[in-house]
């Protein structure tokens, strides 16, 4: 009580731990509260729902009735209000700070967006209505198809494909068929990867039968182009490649690899997740480019709620937009149609290759990509790609002394570092990042791409603003200056301060719980 | 432009610290050949208001499910969801976060994707459950692969209880990646297939759904021991999640990896997606299962935490290797899942799926009654199908007009195939009213 002036405040901060923490008696700390398991809150005889019985009727489940308890926690609204919202304060989100993941683009994302997608007219629909009850949709499909066209300069669309890896799968599936309509199946087995690539990319490749063959990287960060040339041959189908690439680069020799690819016959994959760089200023059918799926959820900013969903549509060359899968739309006198069936694309003049999922592909998606695209129009949609090379170049410029950068500027959307600054310090890259969580930041894509050593991948983005970038370098750079002046413990042990410090997750793997499961009867009971 | 924070100074002042002249310069890397000096030719930038009129003139081109009685189904279902669960999902702290790589500011996202883990093994009955896959139609895809990854066997045979789109879905996979599949003829309610026939030594896995496409619930006992017999796993799928509230679960039937399609709780019909896909099997499987999981573990200060895990499976980690090459899942749509599940419970859940069937059941009594209309199924949940004394397709546009949405004609998505032309799919949920049943009756009525 000693601490405690007349008015009963207290006048010091006395009886706090090494780093500051207070034990408590909840485990709380002020707004930073501990949340149960939900089935640990299970209340026999709870509810969150009021829902009237059926009254009398004649089963028809045959002997299908379900028996016994299914688990399921008893639990009422206000609870599961309150514990949602308590799970929601543990996460870090765009909307609270700096999220710079490189290569995975988090930018803001307008509510606007969200509010379209929630109109009646547009979220309560039905895929398998009839056509002429859903004229709205597919309209808006094909408005969505027209940007995305005009944008990479690509004459075909495949919108159904549900994330930038199913879209990868879709863009392979068309050059796949493709060469079995050339009758070259057979022999073209191999698909060349720079070393630099997204693991979806030689995943998809092995998924569809392909060998895999790395193209090394030049020392500036880039294809080597004589070594991709002397891996060409009739033996391959295509080239998956990222550009800019996932050094934050732009591939200076596009233009020639793709010239060399279809010298050889072969065809151009693009993985388009870097396409939020050059959008509104390149298009890449102007570059050679077969195939190219778009994440809509980093490019067009539909939000990333965690871990998807995205939407990942593929545009394709002239070559390929034949083989395009089912469903697409088009347009004709009686308003729009979707093509849904072999009998009618074969009537329609194509040959789709197939299907990648049972509707129509990410609708709630589309809508927010579109409503995002309409709101920045051709001259906001250019601005976005200068500002978000802008930032990343502002980054890199203001960094490249304090960190160690592989590779010349200027990048695109994002600055590459590696941990060659911090040798000899006993800081690695990870704790290095995992300092910055302490400092209220979501830490840089790390380790990726694999052709750096302890790679820190930094994506600004477009929508920060110059004060909030400004910070973040200063941040940074003290940080670096702690890790070289030995202050080692504010990052090996971080994070200090976040809801939970570093989890084992060597002990997760090797022993995995993945579900709740009730307390064995004998513990129950004590 | 609103969403762009850097005004013309900023710009300036940056442009001085990189040392370039103008952001040209920062884009001089792309060949000249590529580089575009003008806009593109797209309509320019517009405010809230211009891009929300826009949406309204073309939601109004649709008919919205909640403005007719509507009763359509096969494979997406309308339910009312909670407010609770759109307020909850658009918290930004959910809505606007990444993949939870970094797990110390991530266990919000890392503890409910446990839960939902746990819910999902629950209802499936089955041990373990991953973090949701694109949708039930993808899911069941990866399936059939994760099956001939468990037996090193490359054949699939599918029941013609799967919905057509599934099995579109499945065969695509099949065609590219070079494995063998037998796809069995449309099971209309009332008949049978010997499904046990077509397993032979070199069978990965057959593939039943039940509720089956035309309604019907199946029996998966013979057909699993039928499958184990001969070393191959059975797949089951359950497109109306919500009927486990109700119907003996896959996992009690024997089945090896339970597939269902989530998109009945949390998440609205959105025109096909974004929809959030289940995948549960048995823990002995785990290994070789695609997609993301979460485990529970601890932390520095031994404190209870989550975390993404057994990733070794995984293309970031494994590249051509990987079991899958998923990389994004249904984050969002498992939260609405989630969510939506907790404030059922046991007791809501089972509530809802008894209303569900009731609804069914008094909608199939009502259009029995209609004549020239025959109900072909015996045991049935929400779902059911009718045949017409004409072609479906017909029947369907004509109770459109009507103002009625009366399900799907199974030649719809059977083009070609005779013997169902005259089918009708139909669904019911809690959605539907007496009203609305009565409508549907005197309609059907009036266009047969």
């Amino acid at each position: 009580m000693s601490g405690m002036n007349k008015q009963g405040r207290p006048t010091s901060i006395g009886g706090t731990s090494a780093n500051g923490a207070r034990e408590t008696f909840t485990g709380n700390k002020a707004l930073e509260l501990e949340e149960p398991l939900l089935f640990e809150l299970d209340n026999p005889g709870a509810c969150g729902v009021d829902l009237d019985d059926p009254g009398e009727f004649a089963s028809h489940l045959g002997n299908f009735e379900r028996q016994g308890r299914i688990g399921l926690a008893r639990v009422s609204e206000p609870e599961v209000m309150r514990h949602f919202v308590r799970l929601s304060s543990k996460n870090y989100s765009i909307d609270a700070g700096l999220y710079p993941l490189g290569s995975c683009t988090m930018k803001h994302n307008p509510r606007l967006n969200e509010k379209m997608a929630r109109l009646p007219g547009i979220s309560d629909v039905h895929p398998l209505q009839p056509q002429k009850t859903v004229q709205g949709s597919l309209e808006l499909m094909n408005e969505l198809a027209h940007w995305l066209k005009e944008l990479t300069g690509m004459p075909g669309v495949a919108l159904s494909p549900k994330a930038g890896a199913h879209g990868e799968l879709c863009g392979m599936m068309a050059i796949r068929a493709a060469l079995i309509a050339r009758g070259e199946d057979e022999q073209r087995s191999r698909v060349l990867v720079p070393e630099s690539a997204h693991g979806t990319n030689p995943a998809t490749a092995a998924l569809l039968g392909y060998k895999v063959d790395g193209i090394p990287a030049t020392k500036e960060g880039r294809v080597d182009l004589e070594a991709f040339k002397s891996k060409l041959g009739p033996d391959v189908a295509a080239i998956m490649l990222t550009n800019p690439n996932t050094c934050g680069l732009f591939e200076r020799d596009i233009v020639e690899i793709a010239e060399a690819v279809h010298e050889a016959g072969a065809y151009f994959y693009c993985d388009g997740a870097n396409f939020n760089a050059i959008v509104g200023r390149v298009r890449p059918g102007d570059l050679g480019i077969d195939a190219m799926h778009i994440n809509l959820h980093k490019t067009f900013s539909t939000p990333h709620g965690g871990g998807g969903p995205g939407a990942g549509p593929v545009v394709f060359s002239e070559a390929l937009a034949p083989f395009a899968p089912l469903p697409y739309v088009v347009s004709g006198k009686d308003g729009f149609r979707l093509v849904e069936t072999e009998d009618d694309a074969k009537a329609d003049g194509t040959q789709p290759f197939g299907r990648m999922t049972a509707f129509h592909g990410q609708m709630g998606m589309f809508v927010r990509a579109l409503s995002y695209m309409l709101s920045h129009g051709s001259d906001g949609l250019r601005q976005v790609a200068e500002d978000a090379v802008l930032n990343a170049n502002y980054v890199l410029a203001s960094l490249k002394d304090d960190l160690s950068a592989p590779f010349e500027g200027p990048c695109m959307h994002e600055a590459l570092f590696d941990d060659r600054f911090l040798k000899g310090t006993g800081v690695e890259t990870l704790d290095f990042a995992k300092a910055m969580i302490d400092e209220g930041y979501h830490p840089m894509t790390m380790y990726f791409p694999l052709v750096v050593h302890g790679a820190l991948l930094i994506e600004p983005t477009e929508t920060e603003s110059k004060q909030s970038v400004d910070l973040f370098i200063a941040t940074l750079k003290d940080l670096a200056r702690a890790a070289k002046s030995n202050d080692k413990d504010r990052f090996t042990g971080a994070p200090y301060m976040s809801p939970r410090r570093r989890l084992d997750e060597t002990g997760a793997a090797r022993k995995p719980v993945l579900r709740w499961a009730p307390p064995a009867p004998a513990q129950a009971a004590e | 432009m609103r969403y762009l924070p850097l005004t013309e100074t900023d710009r300036r002042e940056m442009l001085g610290v990189i040392g370039a002249k103008s952001v040209d310069e920062l884009f001089r890397d792309v060949p000249e050949s590529a580089r575009r000096e003008g806009l593109v030719d797209l309509p320019r930038r517009k405010g809230e208001l211009e891009v929300e009129r826009v949406f309204a003139q073309m939601a109004a081109k649709n008919v919205a499910a909640g403005s007719v009685p509507f009763f359509v189904g096969g494979g997406a279902y309308r339910h009312h969801v909670p407010a609770a669960v759109d307020h909850l999902i658009q918290r930004s702290e959910f809505l606007t976060s990444y993949t939870p790589y970094q797990p110390e500011i991530s266990q919000g996202t890392l503890q409910y994707l446990f839960e939902f883990q746990t819910q999902v093994a629950m209802i499936t009955g089955m041990d373990v459950a991953n973090a949701s896959m694109y949708d039930g139609s993808t899911g069941c895809g990866e399936a059939v692969l994760m099956a001939h990854r468990v037996t090193k066997r490359r054949k699939a045979v599918l029941s013609g209880t799967l919905h057509p789109q599934y099995a579109a879905v499945v065969k695509n996979l099949s065609d590219f990646a070079d494995y063998k599949l037998e796809i069995m003829p449309p099971l209309l309610p009332g008949s049978s297939e010997d499904i046990a026939a077509r397993i032979t030594d070199e069978t990965s896995c057959v593939v039943v759904q039940t509720p089956g496409f035309f309604g019907e619930l199946h029996d998966l006992r013979a057909i699993a021991e039928a499958a184990h017999a001969k070393g191959a796993l059975l797949i089951a799928v359950v497109p109306e999640i919500v009927s486990l509230g109700a119907v003996t679960p896959p996992g009690e039937m024997g089945a090896d990896i339970v597939v269902g399609e989530g998109q009945s709780i949390g998440n609205g019909l959105n025109f096909g997606g974004p929809y959030v896909g289940l995948f549960a099997t048995r823990d002995k499987y785990v290994r070789q299962m695609p997609g993301r999981l979460c485990g529970e573990t601890v932390d520095a200060d031994g404190k209870r935490g989550f975390v993404l895990t057994l990733s070794t499976r995984e293309q970031h980690i494994r590249r051509e290797k990987a079991t899958s090459n998923i990389c994004t899942n249904s984050g969002l749509c498992c939260l609405a899942f989630t969510i939506h599940m907790s404030l059922l419970g046991e007791d809501g859940y089972r509530q809802l799926a008894r209303i569900n069937h009731a609804a069914a059941v008094r909608l199939a009594e009502k259009l029995a009654s209609v004549p020239g209309v025959e109900i072909l199924n015996k045991a049935f949940f929400n779902e059911f199908t009718m045949r017409l004394p004409k072609p479906a397709a017909q029947v369907v546009d004509a109770l459109a007009e009507k103002g009625v949405l009366g399900g799907i004609p199974a030649s719809r998505l059977l083009p070609g195939v005779k013997e169902v032309e005259d089918l009708l799919i139909v669904a019911s949920t809690e959605i539907n009213t007496d009203e609305d049943r009565a409508a549907y009756a005197a309609a059907l009525k009036e266009v047969l």
